[in-house]
C-alpha cells in the first residue's frame, strides 16, 4: 500500500523569523568579512604563504563534501527503494543545493580576486581538477533543481521521470566527491595528500557529514514547526549514520596506514598523527574520539529506540568531528613542509624545512560562518515557499513497521 | 608550433609593429621601421629602450617585436660547487629587477627566489643553493590552474598571467618547490617595476625576467652572480653553450623524481 | 498623394540624420581632453578611434605580450605613459594614477569606468628608462640617436 504525502509550508511564527532574521545576520557579517579580507588583502587573514588555504576552505569543503551527502536521503528512497526516506526526497534536494550554494559562496569570497569570478566561469584549464568542478558544482545545481522538478511536480508525463532524475543526481554526487577529494588526493608534490583514497574518503565523509547535516535541520524544522516526527524513523536514521561514521574513520585509517607503511612517507605521518601537537589531537580526539566512537555509542544505544535526543546530539557530534578532520586534512596538511631535499635538514630566509604555523583568524571564521548561515536561511526560505516539508513523519505514517518498534523488524527493514 | 606561430602573426599584420616582425625580410622591415621613426623624430620610450639593447647574449638573438621562438626551451645550470653560503647576490639582483622585498622568513612577503642551506644529518655535509621557479617541462602549477592563468610560454618560461588569475591559489598547493607566492596586500606605487607587475590578490612566481629575454637579455639574477655560476641558455639548441656543458658533466634536477623536468639543473645537489 | 509621401519621409529621414550628426558633434566637443605630448609622434590610431578601441589595443598587446614575448613599440604600456605623462605642477614629477589629472583618469573618471589596470601596473613609466632615453632638454639623447642610427644602419652597436 502506498500512502500519498503531503507536503506544507512552514508556519509564520516568531521562531521562524527569529531564526530566519539570525541567519541573515550572520550571513551579513559573514560577507562584511569578506570584504574586510579582500580590501586589505589576506594579510589582515591568518592565511600565508605556506598555509595558502586557511579557515574559510575548511568551512567550504565541509559544506560541499557534506552538500552531497545531503543529497543522499533523497537517493535512498529514490534510488535504493527504502520507503520511510521517500517523503524527504524534496526537503534533501532543497537542503543539497543550499549547503552547496553556502560552501560556494565561502570558496569564492575568499578568491584573491573575486571581483574575477567571471574569467573562473569564462576561461577554463581542462586539465585542472578545478575548472572540472566549476563544471560539476554548477551541473549539481541543474541537476538536483531537475530531480525536484519531477518530484514535485503535478504532471505524471514528468513524476515518471522521477527514479531516473534520482539515480542522474546520485551519479553526479559521486562524481562531484569524486572531484572535490581528488582536489587533494591529486596533489603529487604533498606528502600528505597525494593518495587515490582521497576520493573514497571524502565519499564516504560526504555520506556521513550529509546525513548528520540532514538529520540536524530536519528535526529542527520538524520540531520547530510542531510537525510530528517519530522516533523510528530517527532512530534508523541514526543507525545509518554510525555505519557512514564508521566508513568514513575506515578510509582515514587507510590512508595513514598506508602512509606509515613507506618510509618516505614515516616523518610526516609521525608529525600529522602522532606526534601530540594540534593536528594530533584533532585527528584522534576530533574525529575519532567525538566524531566517530561517541556516534556510534549514541546511535547504537538503547535511549536512542525512545528518543531523538541521542541520535540528534550523534549527529551535532558527526558535524564537529567533520570539521576537527577537514582542518586536520587542509591546514594540518599544509603545515608539513615541502620536501625538497629528501633525508636532508634544510633552512631559508623562506621557512623551508619548517612546520607552518597558522592561527585563523576573526574574519576568516565569520565568513565561514556566513557561508554556513547561507545555507540555513535558504533552506528556511525554500521551506516557507515551496512545499517540501511533509505534514507528518510520524512512523505509522512512514512506515508500519517503524511504528512497532521492534529492533527485529528494524533489522529487517535495513 | 611555428606554423601556429606564423598564423598568430598573420593576425596582427594590420598593426606596423607586428608587420615589422612578420618572418619574412625581418631584418629589412625592421629598419625599415626604425628608419621611419627615426626620420619622424618619433622614439617611444620604452620601445626604444629596449631596441637599443637587443645587441645582448649570443644565442639570444630574440628583438623586442618579435613573438618569441617556439622552438627554444629556456633553461638554466647553476654550478653549486661555486655557491658560497652567505652569497645572495643573486637574491639581491632579482629584488632590484622585478620589485619585491622579503623580510626574512616572512610568511607573507613576496619571493622569487632564495637561498636554500642543506646540511646531510648523517654526514654533516652542507651546502647552499639557490631555489626559483624551476620551469618545468610538465608543470603542475600549470595544470592545476582553473582559468590558465598559470601557463607555460612556448619557449619553457613557466608563468602566472596575472590578467586572469583569480587567486585560488591551488598553484601554490601543486608546486612542488615552493616557488610561488601571493600577494597579500597593497604594493605601494613607488615600489612597483613597471615589468615585473604584480598586484594583491593574484600569485607570482620568478619568470625567468621574461621581459629581459624578450629584449635579448638573460635573466638578473644569471647577469649578477659574481661567480658566472649561473649559466643560461637554450636547451633544445644542442649548439648553446648551455648544451654543451650539460652533454660534459652530470647535472641534477631537484625531485627528479617527479618527473616534471625541470629546466632549471645543478652540477651538485646534496 | 505617392509622390508627396515620398517627399516626406525623405525629409523626415534627412531631418533626423542631420540632427545625429549635429549631437554626434556636440558629443565629441562635450568630452574630456587626453593630455599628450604631440611632440613625441603621432599614436597608434587618430584620437577619436583611439577613444573607441584603445581598450581592445590593451588587450591584444597585453595577450600578445603574455603569450608571444612582444615588447617595446608604440603600443608598449609604456609608450602610453610616457607620451600621455602629465607633470606634477609643484613637484615636476609624472603624476599617478592617484592624481585625476593622470591621462587615464581624465576620461574614466568622466565616463564612470574603473579600470583594473594599476592595482598591479605602475602608472607612470620607469624612471630609469625615461632618464636613459631623454636629456636634460627633454628630447632623447644624442647618444641614444646615435646608437639608433648605428643599428639602422645596420651596425650592431650596444653591448656585447
Amino acid at each position: 500500500m502506498k500512502k500519498r504525502f503531503h507536503y506544507e509550508y512552514l508556519q509564520a511564527s516568531v521562531g521562524y523569523y527569529t531564526a530566519l532574521i539570525g541567519m541573515g545576520v550572520l550571513a551579513l557579517i559573514g560577507v562584511a568579512a569578506a570584504y574586510y579580507m579582500e580590501h586589505h588583502g589576506h594579510v589582515v587573514t591568518g592565511m600565508t604563504n605556506e598555509i595558502v588555504w586557511g579557515m574559510p576552505h575548511v568551512f567550504a569543503v565541509f559544506l560541499i563534501i557534506a552538500a552531497s551527502g545531503v543529497l543522499n536521503v533523497a537517493s535512498i528512497g529514490t534510488v535504493f527503494g527504502k520507503t520511510p526516506y521517500k517523503p524527504l526526497g524534496r526537503l534533501s534536494a532543497v537542503m543539497a543545493a543550499a549547503v552547496l550554494a553556502g560552501g560556494l559562496m565561502i570558496l569564492v569570497l575568499d578568491l584573491g580576486r573575486p571581483d574575477r569570478l567571471i574569467v573562473a566561469m569564462t576561461k577554463y584549464n581542462f586539465k585542472s581538477i578545478f575548472a572540472w568542478n566549476i563544471y560539476l558544482y554548477n551541473g549539481f545545481f541543474a541537476v538536483v533543481l531537475l530531480y525536484l522538478y519531477t518530484q514535485m511536480s503535478q504532471d505524471f508525463r514528468v513524476r515518471r521521470y522521477y527514479t531516473a532524475a534520482g539515480t542522474l543526481a546520485f551519479l553526479w554526487r559521486l562524481i562531484l566527491t569524486t572531484g572535490t577529494g581528488s582536489i587533494f588526493g591529486w596533489l603529487v608534490a604533498r606528502q600528505p595528500y597525494d593518495l587515490a583514497v582521497f576520493a573514497p574518503m571524502f565519499i564516504a565523509l560526504s555520506f556521513s557529514f550529509g546525513l548528520a547535516v540532514f538529520i540536524l535541520l530536519m528535526v529542527a524544522l520538524m520540531k520547530g514547526d510542531e510537525r510530528p516526527l517519530g522516533h523510528g524513523l530517527v532512530n534508523r536514521m541514526g543507525r545509518l549514520l554510525g555505519v557512514f561514521v564508521a566508513a568514513a574513520a575506515y578510509f582515514t585509517v587507510v590512508w595513514w596506514l598506508t602512509d606509515l607503511y613507506a618510509a618516505e612517507h614515516r616523518p610526516m605521518v609521525g608529525y600529522l598523527f602522532f606526534s601530540g601537537n594540534v593536528y594530533s589531537w584533532l585527528y584522534w580526539l576530533g574525529f575519532i574520539g567525538l566524531g566517530t566512537i561517541a556516534p556510534l555509542f549514541l546511535v547504537f544505544s538503547r535511549s536512542a529506540r525512545s528518543s531523538v535526543k541521542p541520535v540528534v546530539t550523534a549527529s551535532l557530534l558527526t558535524v564537529l568531528g567533520g570539521i576537527s578532520l577537514v582542518y586536520f586534512i587542509i591546514i594540518g596538511g599544509q603545515s608539513y613542509p615541502l620536501v625538497l631535499f629528501p633525508g636532508k635538514q634544510v633552512s631559508s630566509t623562506y621557512n623551508d624545512g619548517a612546520f607552518y604555523a597558522y592561527a585563523p583568524s576573526m574574519p576568516e571564521i565569520l565568513l565561514g560562518l556566513g557561508g554556513m548561515a547561507v545555507a540555513v536561511a535558504i533552506v528556511l526560505v525554500a521551506s516557507k515557499t515551496l512545499r517540501i516539508l511533509p505534514t507528518t513523519l510520524a512512523d505509522a505514517d512512514v512506515d508500519p513497521h517503524l511504528a512497532t518498534g521492534e529492533v527485529a523488524q528494524m533489522k529487517k527493514a535495513a | 608550433m611555428s606554423e601556429q606561430g606564423a598564423n598568430r602573426n598573420a593576425e596582427k599584420g594590420r598593426e606596423d609593429i607586428h608587420k615589422a616582425a612578420s618572418h619574412d625580410g625581418m631584418d629589412e622591415a625592421r629598419r625599415e621601421f626604425l628608419r621611419n621613426i627615426a626620420a619622424a623624430g618619433v622614439i617611444s620610450l620604452g620601445g626604444g629602450l629596449t631596441l637599443l639593447t637587443m645587441g645582448g647574449g649570443e644565442a639570444l638573438a630574440k628583438k623586442p617585436e618579435e613573438p618569441l621562438d617556439p622552438k627554444k626551451r629556456w633553461g638554466m645550470l647553476i654550478d653549486t660547487t661555486k655557491c658560497s653560503d652567505g652569497c645572495q647576490k643573486c637574491v639581491d639582483a632579482c629584488k632590484q629587477e622585478n620589485g619585491w622585498e622579503a623580510e626574512p622568513n616572512s610568511p607573507h612577503d613576496v619571493q622569487w627566489i632564495r637561498k636554500v642551506n642543506v646540511k646531510d644529518p648523517a654526514t654533516g655535509f652542507m651546502m647552499s643553493l639557490p631555489v626559483m621557479c624551476q620551469h618545468c617541462a610538465n608543470p603542475p602549477c600549470v595544470d592545476v590552474c582553473p582559468t590558465g592563468a598559470s601557463m607555460q610560454r612556448a619557449d619553457g618560461i613557466v608563468r602566472v598571467n596575472m590578467h586572469i588569475c583569480i587567486g585560488c591559489r591551488y598553484c601554490m598547493m601543486a608546486c612542488p618547490y615552493k616557488a610561488r607566492s601571493f600577494v597579500h596586500e597593497d604594493i605601494p606605487e613607488e615600489e612597483k617595476r613597471f615589468h615585473a607587475p604584480m598586484g594583491k590578490g593574484c600569485v607570482t612566481s620568478c619568470d625567468f625576467c621574461a621581459h629581459r629575454i624578450d629584449v635579448g637579455k638573460i635573466p638578473a639574477c644569471a647577469e649578477a652572480c659574481p661567480e658566472g655560476a649561473m649559466l643560461f641558455g637554450d636547451l633544445n639548441d644542442p649548439n648553446s653553450e648551455l648544451s654543451k656543458r650539460l652533454r660534459e658533466i652530470p647535472t641534477y634536477r631537484i625531485r627528479e623524481d617527479l618527473g616534471t623536468d625541470n629546466g632549471i639543473r645543478y652540477t651538485r645537489l646534496p | 498623394m505617392r509622390a508627396l509621401s515620398k517627399h516626406i519621409t525623405a525629409g523626415l529621414v534627412a531631418g533626423v540624420l542631420g540632427a545625429f550628426a549635429v549631437s554626434a558633434a556636440v558629443a565629441g566637443d562635450v568630452g574630456p581632453k587626453v593630455p599628450v605630448d604631440r611632440s613625441k609622434g603621432e599614436c597608434v590610431l587618430p584620437g577619436d578611434e583611439m577613444r573607441r578601441v584603445h581598450m581592445d589595443i590593451l588587450k591584444h598587446r597585453r595577450d600578445a605580450t603574455m603569450y608571444q614575448g612582444i615588447r617595446g613599440g608604440k603600443q608598449a604600456l609604456e609608450a602610453c605613459l610616457t607620451c600621455h605623462m602629465v607633470k606634477d605642477e609643484k613637484t615636476g614629477k609624472p603624476v599617478t594614477v592617484k592624481s585625476e589629472k593622470h591621462f587615464c583618469r581624465v576620461c574614466h573618471d568622466f565616463a564612470a569606468v574603473t579600470v583594473d589596470c594599476w592595482q598591479c601596473h605602475k602608472s607612470v613609466p620607469e624612471e630609469a628608462s625615461r632618464q636613459a632615453m631623454i636629456g636634460p632638454d627633454g628630447k632623447m639623447k644624442a647618444s641614444m640617436i646615435a646608437q639608433l642610427k648605428a643599428f639602422v644602419h645596420g651596425e650592431h652597436g650596444g653591448r656585447k
